[in-house]
């Protein structure tokens, strides 16, 4: 009986997947925050964290007129002339997908994601969470964000947590999905690590892992996606599948963003600098991306009235 | 029920087949612009001896060029001390300490001290940049390391000052008299406050000089004692070549000498000093082990193991020089080891993105060459990450070295630069044996997820630092010093400060 208990079964993944230094990887991240980045090297970073946004808005107060502004504001962020590039997708509720479809257009070049398994807690009967996928994929979703069940990990129920995983893939079809571990949930570096190889070993090669919903008190951090990317380089490196990786929730200034791109950079490399690889969950940040892009262009800070609404939700 | 076959294959399938091995891409696609940090480091094109409390010329009226090595330009020409202003030095301390340091109370010296470290962190930037360009050192260590660190020396024995009656209970302490100081060229500003906030916090005078390479700081230090108010003598700053080193250690005058800088030179010095009643401290080489076990967290310890052996281009004592491996992670943390050090940024010193910056000198890079034909002589794997190095400057790029053995040169001497000697091992035992052949012991570094096996290994390994977990840290409250051939006596802390006085 001592051996299937929950603390047992984390100690065996933990020897399996090895463990993190709480310490270690916070000095290790502080380092990204020190880097100084500037001119055409900041303009690249800045355009490209934009073609990497999923923009979002997850509220109860979301309407089909709000969602399709905020699909023009994907579309076109800024002034064309700026160079401003499209953000990579729209993020949404289920119910708000088929408006983001009209809004978009059959070809939009923009995806639009939804957020499907009774997001952002999860706690729904399997069959409801596997037909909200669905119903949200009929309605034209390119991208599905699923939530895991960390209730069933933090009991040690590997088995149910992976098979639930591979039910949404299946009812995903041809739809990439992310999978949001809620690292505020999971509680430890070493939780965050371990619940980022379950997801991997049953996913698709360019679905994502994602942090969080945005929903609870801690996002995404710079530690939290440092463990995440290095259980990416050695799933990668092991088997040669490239898991895409989205931190989503309190990335709200460029700065920030650089320095998640700049942990890219030193631990996945070159190839995972691109949307199709990397996302950030945000709303809020777009406008500041801009807002440095002009900078940058210009050499002087506009007001934020120059720039079309930002939409708040996370 | 599980069988032997069924648990051997925990890891996921095999890539299909004609697939190129995974690997990651550490390209250019987002290169970083040129970062150069660009506060003035206030130079002068020529530095005096600093004897008494004033900047005086040398009475051989003699001068030496300091240079950049990361440009292999002149920065500034300082005097060329010799022993009559070696002389002056002492006679200027002796009475210094005699009739005014030694009789101050110890709050009021703790004032000065305060101030130092002030003025120290009023002028950081321009430290950071002028140690840079003396030493070679990336700014990022200067700005975020050596100068704070050195700030941080002053202000800890400055809250020691006015509180030397408890630092041996039941006994009273009281001054040596003049300490002659001789430090090395790898934290030059860092030693200097090693060196001199204990001594003076516990009213000794000094006479200090700093390396030949890298003398700028230490005189520029001299600046803020002057503006400081310290009493003349107090401090005195010699700069120039080893031999007025000799004459500092060797000086009748000195109750007390303290060196930091290679064994051989160390040797020298005690056979110069035999014979006399000095007291000493000697912090001399190193040849670190970091110790990874298979249960250790290993991106964390790749982090420990590149912060303990290219940190200041491996120029450092207790780097750590040996990784010493567990055979069922070695494979594995090597690999993790290479991609870690292809994302590394060698280059231009003063570039606020550069991770491993010059080498001091062209002599210690010739030296640090010639260890590496040594080990591939010997028969050890050389690896070095792709890297455009600057064409003028002293670079090396970070190295490291596999299928090492205990008998290789590159595992048995201090090499003083960016090389890295991979040796595996199976047990404890073996581990402990292995770090402790070697006739050295500064430091040793510990990795893994047990914390009674990190007590066992502190116990047994004999090196004055035992890192757990994390490699060079260093604090001011904590003693720093060697066994064996690494030295002896302790700088930092409440040890370290009792290698300055006398009980009563």
């Amino acid at each position: 009986m001592l051996a299937r208990s929950h603390p047992a079964a984390l100690r065996r993944l933990f020897d399996e997947v090895g463990t993190v230094d709480c310490v270690g990887v916070e000095a290790r991240v502080a380092k990204y925050t020190t880097r100084s980045i500037k001119k055409a090297s900041k303009l690249w970073g800045l355009k490209t964290a934009v073609s990497m946004v999923d923009l979002t808005t997850l509220e109860g107060k979301d309407t089909p007129g709000k969602v399709a502004s905020l699909c023009r504001k994907a579309l076109q962020p800024h002034d064309p002339a700026l160079g401003v590039p499209q953000v990579a997708a729209v993020c949404v509720y289920p119910a708000m997908v088929r408006h983001a479809r009209k809004a978009l257009g059959r070809d939009a070049t923009v995806r639009i994601a939804s957020v499907a398994t009774a997001f952002p807690s999860g706690q729904a009967p399997l069959k409801t969470r596997l037909g909200e996928v669905k119903a949200a994929v009929a309605d034209g979703a390119d991208e599905i964000d699923m939530v895991i069940n960390r209730g069933a990990f933090l009991a040690g129920e590997f088995g149910e947590m992976q098979d639930e995983i591979r039910a949404v893939v299946a009812a995903c079809g041809r739809a990439t999905l992310k999978v949001i571990l809620e690292v505020s949930e999971l509680e430890t570096y070493d939780n965050i690590r371990a619940a980022s190889f379950l997801a991997m070993r049953v996913i698709r090669e360019g679905d994502f892992i994602k942090t969080s919903t945005g929903k609870t008190s801690l996002n995404a951090t710079l530690g939290n996606n440092q463990v995440m990317i290095e259980a990416i380089r050695d799933h990668y490196l092991d088997t040669g599948i490239s898991i895409a990786m989205k931190p989503a929730g309190g990335i709200r200034t460029a700065k920030q963003a650089l320095q998640f791109l700049i942990a890219i950079k030193e631990t996945l490399g070159d190839a995972w600098l691109t949307n199709t690889r990397y996302r950030f969950g945000a709303s809020a940040l777009l406008n500041d991306l801009i807002r440095q892009i002009e900078k940058e262009k210009t050499g002087a800070y506009q007001a934020p009235y120059y720039f079309s609404e930002a939409t708040e939700s996370y | 029920m599980p069988t032997l076959t069924a648990k051997k294959s925990k890891r996921p399938p095999v890539r299909a087949s004609g697939r190129a091995a995974p690997a990651l891409i550490f390209g250019d696609l987002w290169e970083f612009d040129p970062a150069p940090e660009t506060a003035d480091p206030k130079l002068k094109a020529r530095y005096e001896l600093f004897i008494d409390g004033q900047f005086v010329a040398p009475a051989s009226g003699n001068y030496f060029d300091t240079v950049n090595p990361a440009t292999e330009q002149k920065i500034a020409e300082m005097a060329l001390g010799g022993a009559a202003d070696v002389d002056a030095a002492y006679r200027a301390a002796d009475k210094a300490q005699k009739t005014v340091w030694g009789k101050l109370p110890g709050r009021e010296r703790a004032k000065y001290l305060y101030r130092i470290a002030r003025l120290l962190q009023d002028r950081a930037r321009e430290f950071a940049i002028a140690e840079t360009m003396d030493n070679g050192k990336p700014i990022k260590e200067t700005r975020d390391f050596d100068v704070p660190m050195a700030a941080a020396h002053f202000f800890y024995h400055a809250g020691w000052a006015d509180k030397l009656e408890y630092i041996a209970p039941g006994r009273r302490v009281a001054p040596l008299g003049v300490v002659g100081q001789v430090i090395p060229w790898n934290f030059p500003l860092l030693m200097m406050a090693w060196k001199i906030a204990p001594a003076i916090a516990m009213g000794n005078c000094v006479v200090i000089k700093p390396a030949t390479n890298t003398p700028l700081n230490a005189i520029k230090l001299a600046e803020i004692f002057q503006d400081a108010g310290l009493p003349p003598g107090v401090v005195n700053v010699i700069t120039g070549p080893g031999s007025t080193g000799g004459l500092i250690m060797a000086h009748p005058t000195a109750a007390k000498i303290a060196f930091t800088g290679s064994t051989e030179v160390g040797k020298v010095i005690l056979r110069s000093v035999a014979g006399s009643d000095k007291k000493m401290t000697m912090e001399l080489g190193g040849k670190a082990a970091n110790i990874v076990f298979d249960d250790a967290p290993l991106d964390q310890a790749v982090e420990g193991i590149v912060n303990g052996i290219f940190f200041n281009q491996g120029q450092v004592c207790c780097a750590g020089s040996r990784l010493l491996v567990q055979e069922s992670v070695a494979e594995r943390v090597v690999a993790k080891l290479k991609n870690r050090l292809r994302a590394l940024r060698v280059g231009n010193p003063l570039d606020k993105n550069t991770d491993v910056g010059a080498i001091v000198s062209r002599g210690q890079l010739d030296s640090i060459r010639s260890y590496l034909d040594i080990g591939v002589k010997e028969g050890a794997e050389l690896w070095q990450p792709p890297c455009r190095l600057p064409a003028k400057g002293f670079y090396m790029p970070p190295t490291i070295f596999t299928g090492v053995s205990q008998s290789h040169r590159i595992a048995r001497e201090e090499i003083f630069g960016p090389v890295l000697a991979i040796i595996p091992f199976r047990t404890v035992e073996e581990a402990i044996e292995k770090a402790n052949n070697t006739p050295y012991g500064l430091s040793a570094g510990v990795w893994t997820d047990k914390g009674s096996r990190i007590l066992k290994m502190s116990t047994e390994l004999k090196a004055g630092v035992v890192w757990a977990n994390t490699f060079n840290q260093f604090d001011p409250t904590s003693p720093f010093g060697g066994y064996k051939e690494s030295g002896f006596g302790r700088e930092g802390g409440r040890q370290g400060l009792l290698d300055y006085c006398k009980l009563v």
